[in-house]
């Protein structure tokens, strides 16, 4: 049977204002948006942003969802969208399609244990999660965070991060690549977090983004210490376009993951993930 | 107060050595204790000990003229600290500063060698243990060298 075309209404964005913009790190700024017109949205899901006059790119909700006619966007200004998209200023005008692809799912770590794997940029995807998680925390056991950056400045959200260390409902474990002796946590990559958290195999659902490279690594040493793959769920990004399975150009296999993802078990993702140039 | 042995018992390094084995190795291990701030050992120092970490936590840092001192990676409980005393020359390459107050088992690394040396199905134990921490360690390095955060992406 055919797919279903979609909605040629998902292709035309919707105005929406800035209402904030701060500055996360060197290269990273968090946009508040006012966006009347938004529909209910997932953790782990994104809208399609777009800087008048110049392009539109795939952004993850950051913020809490619980408001969403409001979302909080985190974009690192890496290219000319993105550059585009950090220096709007309150007031500006930009277009919003969305939200759009497969969010985490959450409901699988009911009962057992909540474990967020996230390197660099990757937090931001994954904070809509955490504050899901911690709106309902009697539903899991420990809801743990493990997050990898590259410094000590360029840590996203660290007042946040002390906040969450703070009240224990969520334990947090951070490290960086390299650091000078000023910094007085951990420097080592994300993976040695997972014996650091003495987690438990058989009870927990992992939730990891980030480069492509950390969370393929990542997700090897949890199954090496006894996870299932079913129980890891990655969040991939390639180059979309449509955001609804369309254009095709972030197909991946049989999967486009505008739609089908961004988030995907790994054991769906593991193959594709390791053809080159796929 | 627990003896070395049991000690040796609950460390991930240890645990799945043979009491017979651990016995002969505790007996080269004394306990002992660094407070925030001292050096556990320094670059081209003899590296006349091991350690096993108990509890705390301890930066290796490499010391750069125009940089000051880079902490490449830090270890903490249940890790190993030092690996020169394996090999010849026996001098440490880093410096190893301890980050918070730390306890350790502290071993003889020429004692070691000796029961090693007597005991080649301890060696064979050893030299697995120190194998799997070196593999560990690799991948992570290759992972800091691909500095997987930085700025690969375009849109």
């Amino acid at each position: 049977m055919p797919a279903a075309e979609p909605d040629s209404c998902a292709l035309t964005p919707r105005a929406a204002t800035v209402r904030r913009v701060w500055q996360e790190t060197h290269d990273s700024w968090s946009l508040e948006l006012e966006d009347p017109g938004a529909p209910g949205a997932s953790p782990g899901q994104f809208n399609m942003l777009y800087a008048f006059g110049v392009g539109e790119i795939p952004i993850s909700f950051s913020g809490d969802l619980a408001e969403i006619t409001r979302p909080v966007h985190t974009v690192r200004a890496v290219g000319a969208v993105s550059r585009a998209l950090c220096a709007l200023t309150p007031g500006s005008s930009l277009g919003v399609r969305g939200p759009f692809g497969a969010g985490w799912p959450l409901e699988a770590a009911r009962g057992g244990d909540l474990v967020a794997l996230a390197g660099g940029i990757g937090l931001a995807p994954l904070r809509p999660l955490l504050y899901a998680a911690l709106a309902q925390r009697e539903a899991f056991r420990r809801v743990v965070l493990l997050y990898g950056a590259r410094a000590p400045e360029e840590l996203l959200y660290p007042a946040e991060l002390d906040a969450w260390r703070a009240d224990h409902e969520l334990e947090v474990f951070v490290t960086v690549d390299a650091a000078t002796s000023n910094w007085h946590g951990d420097v080592g990559v994300v993976t040695n977090l997972i014996s650091k958290a003495n987690l438990d195999p058989d009870t927990l659902t992992a939730y990891t983004c980030g480069p492509e490279i950390m969370m393929t690594f990542c997700a090897r040493r949890l199954v090496a210490a006894g996870v299932p793959e079913s129980s890891v769920h990655v969040s991939l990004e390639r180059n979309m376009k449509c955001a609804v399975g369309w254009c095709g150009r972030c197909q991946l296999g049989s999967q486009f993951v505008c739609r089908d993802g961004p988030v995907l078990p790994f054991a769906q993702a593991a193959p594709l993930m390791a053809v080159r140039e796929l | 107060m627990r003896s070395i042995e049991d000690l040796l018992e609950e460390l991930p390094f240890t645990k799945a050595l043979s009491p017979e084995h651990r016995a002969l190795i505790a007996s080269c291990g004394q306990n002992r204790a660094f407070r925030a701030g001292e050096y556990v050992f320094r670059t081209g120092e003899p590296a006349d000990w091991f350690f096993l970490i108990r509890k705390g936590r301890v930066a290796l840092e490499v010391y750069g003229p125009t940089r000051g001192a880079l902490t490449v990676e830090t270890v903490g409980e249940g890790d190993v600290l030092g690996w020169s005393w394996l090999f010849e020359p026996y001098v440490y390459s880093f410096d190893a500063r301890v980050v918070r107050d730390t306890r350790v088992i502290a071993f003889d690394g020429a004692c070691l060698r000796g029961k090693a040396d007597a005991d080649h199905e301890l060696g064979y134990q050893l030299m697995r243990g120190m194998a799997r921490v070196f593999t560990d360690r690799l991948e992570a390095t290759r992972m800091q060298l691909l500095d997987v955060y930085g700025d690969h992406a375009s849109s």
